[in-house]
């Protein structure tokens, strides 16, 4: 075997046909299966494109819209969530295009409000599914101290909100929507089921958590559900970025600082 | 921590970055940044030498690759090299690998401390990771690493190659190399067993870590662009090997 024919890329959801006389150029592209520029262009929508290309099959319509439901609710965090808020600094900056959405996928994936959060809130839907003793033991028990990661530890339970107060009406609104789209399943327990973890956890449902019980109905597992979560953030963090970029750094917040061991200005300063 | 006073002065730590720490070496500057405290010059030497020996301008190493796909897309170089050094912080080599062995290598030598047999330790965490990062290597497994033996001996002549951790770290690979596995230690071990004798915690260690790859990742950028536009590691319509379902038809399915 040569060292040429060993580059080679092995995958079970994209297959291409190469252009007569060009073999660097795709006449035909299938996507497990499909014909993506023949067929699916025409005949899918994009979260049926989305769902076909995460799991290999094309979704039932309700699995379809429950995807668009959650896609339209997590598209703009809003400019005070950190990941729009990071695209921000990138944009009033006048950095790449690539920069701020960088910047939006790095302060937008932690396990705080990010999409690790919602990796661990799947694992945890994983774990207790639709038994409340389950939920119970897992967000009354400490996590164990294990092995160290990258990733910081988790400072509250995976799914619900650092901070807040009341399990807000945007969630709210979009477990109706997406509980009036799906029968059963995790979203179902979940919206009769609340307030009752709502209480055990001490701390309000947040969207990550919310995410994670839809993403694993829809058969998503944690790790796909953390990039999806990743990508479906990036249309608002784009679109305030370009806003910001347009308005410029005299309207945009550079907030007071304290330094608390300030040595002061120098003699003569 | 610190900030600017835009046509007076910048606060480091609580430092005047101007008048005090104007001369700072950047390494020992970057690790004060991190951790609070100064290094000594001979530390700072050894930690120089861990980023230098790792340095490897290949293209095909997994995140160098990233690079040099960005440069063969004519991205900038920043885009480029920032989306690298991410990509670094990898779970089969690269920032994971780093940070779990020197938590391990802390864990252990608490644990011997205690009272329990090293050999014992060492079986445990295999038997929970399946594997110790920093010992064994993705690309060659039993190979002994070619940066252990320069950076030791530069350890060894800066009088830092003494440690507990080292020591330990070597303990480990004799334990390794005995059993079944035939792992030699790489350098994720020794480099990690030499930061944390010199004081630095697994999460500080790691941060240091950061740029440890980063000058071999300008050369493959720059080569990728100095070839013609899209010409760095073309694949044929032909490289990809498909294993999905048969072709089907969606408009016959939705009906």
């Amino acid at each position: 075997m040569t060292a040429e024919s060993k580059d080679i890329i092995h995958s079970r959801l994209w297959e291409e046909e190469a252009a007569d006389a060009d073999p660097f150029t795709a006449d035909a592209c299938y996507c497990s299966g499909y014909d993506v520029y023949g067929e699916v262009l025409e005949h899918a929508t994009y979260p049926e494109y989305l769902y076909l290309l995460f799991r290999g099959e094309r979704p039932s319509a309700q699995t379809a819209r429950a995807l668009e439901i959650l896609a339209i609710a997590i598209a703009n965090p809003g400019p005070r969530d950190p990941s729009v808020h990071a695209a921000m600094c990138a944009g009033v900056g006048g950095s790449p295009g690539a920069a701020a959405l960088m910047a939006a996928l790095a302060a937008g994936a932690g396990v705080s409000g990010g999409a690790r959060e919602v990796f661990l809130s799947m694992q945890l839907w994983a774990h207790c599914a639709d038994h409340p003793a389950a939920w119970h033991e897992a967000l009354t028990t400490p996590p164990a101290a294990g092995r160290m990661q990258v990733w910081p530890d988790a400072e509250h339970p995976p799914g619900f909100a650092a901070h807040g107060q009341h399990c807000s009406l945007p969630v709210r609104q979009t477990l109706q929507a997406l509980a009036a789209c799906c029968d059963g399943g995790c979203i179902g327990w979940l919206a009769t089921h609340r307030e009752t973890l709502e209480l055990i956890s001490g701390r309000p449902l947040a969207m990550t958590g919310l995410l994670a019980a839809a993403l694993t109905d829809l058969g998503f597992a944690p790790a796909a559900g953390e990039m999806l979560t990743l990508l479906l953030r990036l249309p608002g963090a784009a679109a305030h970025a370009l806003e910001q970029e347009k308005s410029g750094i005299r309207h945009f917040p550079f907030f007071a600082l304290d330094i608390t061991n300030d040595p002061g200005p120098r003699a003569g300063q | 921590m610190g900030g600017c006073f835009p046509g007076e002065r910048a606060v480091f730590r609580g430092h005047d970055l101007h008048a005090e720490l104007r001369d700072a070496d950047w390494l020992d500057l970057y690790l004060f940044g991190i951790c609070g405290r100064r290094h000594s010059a001979a530390q700072i030497r050894v930690l120089h030498a861990i980023w230098v020996n790792t340095s490897y301008p290949d293209p095909r190493l997994w995140n160098n690759r990233v690079a040099a796909l960005a440069g063969s897309a004519r991205s900038t170089g920043i885009l480029a090299i920032s989306a690298a050094l991410a990509t670094s912080e990898a779970a089969i080599y690269g920032r994971q690998i780093d940070i779990a062995i020197a938590d391990f290598l802390v864990r252990a030598r608490a644990a011997v401390k205690a009272g329990r047999p090293l050999t014992e330790v060492v079986a445990e965490e295999l038997r929970v990771s399946r594997g110790i990062g920093g010992y064994g290597r993705p690309v060659a497994k039993s190979a002994a690493d070619e940066r252990n033996a320069v950076v030791l001996a530069l350890a060894e002549r800066e009088g830092l190659a003494g440690g507990e951790h080292v020591k330990l770290a070597f303990a480990i690979e004799e334990i390794l190399l005995a059993g079944r596995w035939r792992m030699r230690m790489n350098y994720a071990a020794l480099a990690a067993a030499l930061a944390l004798d010199m004081g630095l915690a697994p999460r500080e260690y790691y941060l240091y870590l950061f740029p440890a790859f980063l000058a071999g990742m300008p050369p493959c950028y720059v080569e990728a662009c100095e070839r013609p536009e899209q010409a760095t590691f073309p694949l044929r319509c032909q490289a990809l090997i498909y294993h999905g379902p048969a072709r089907r038809a969606w408009a016959k399915h939705a009906e």
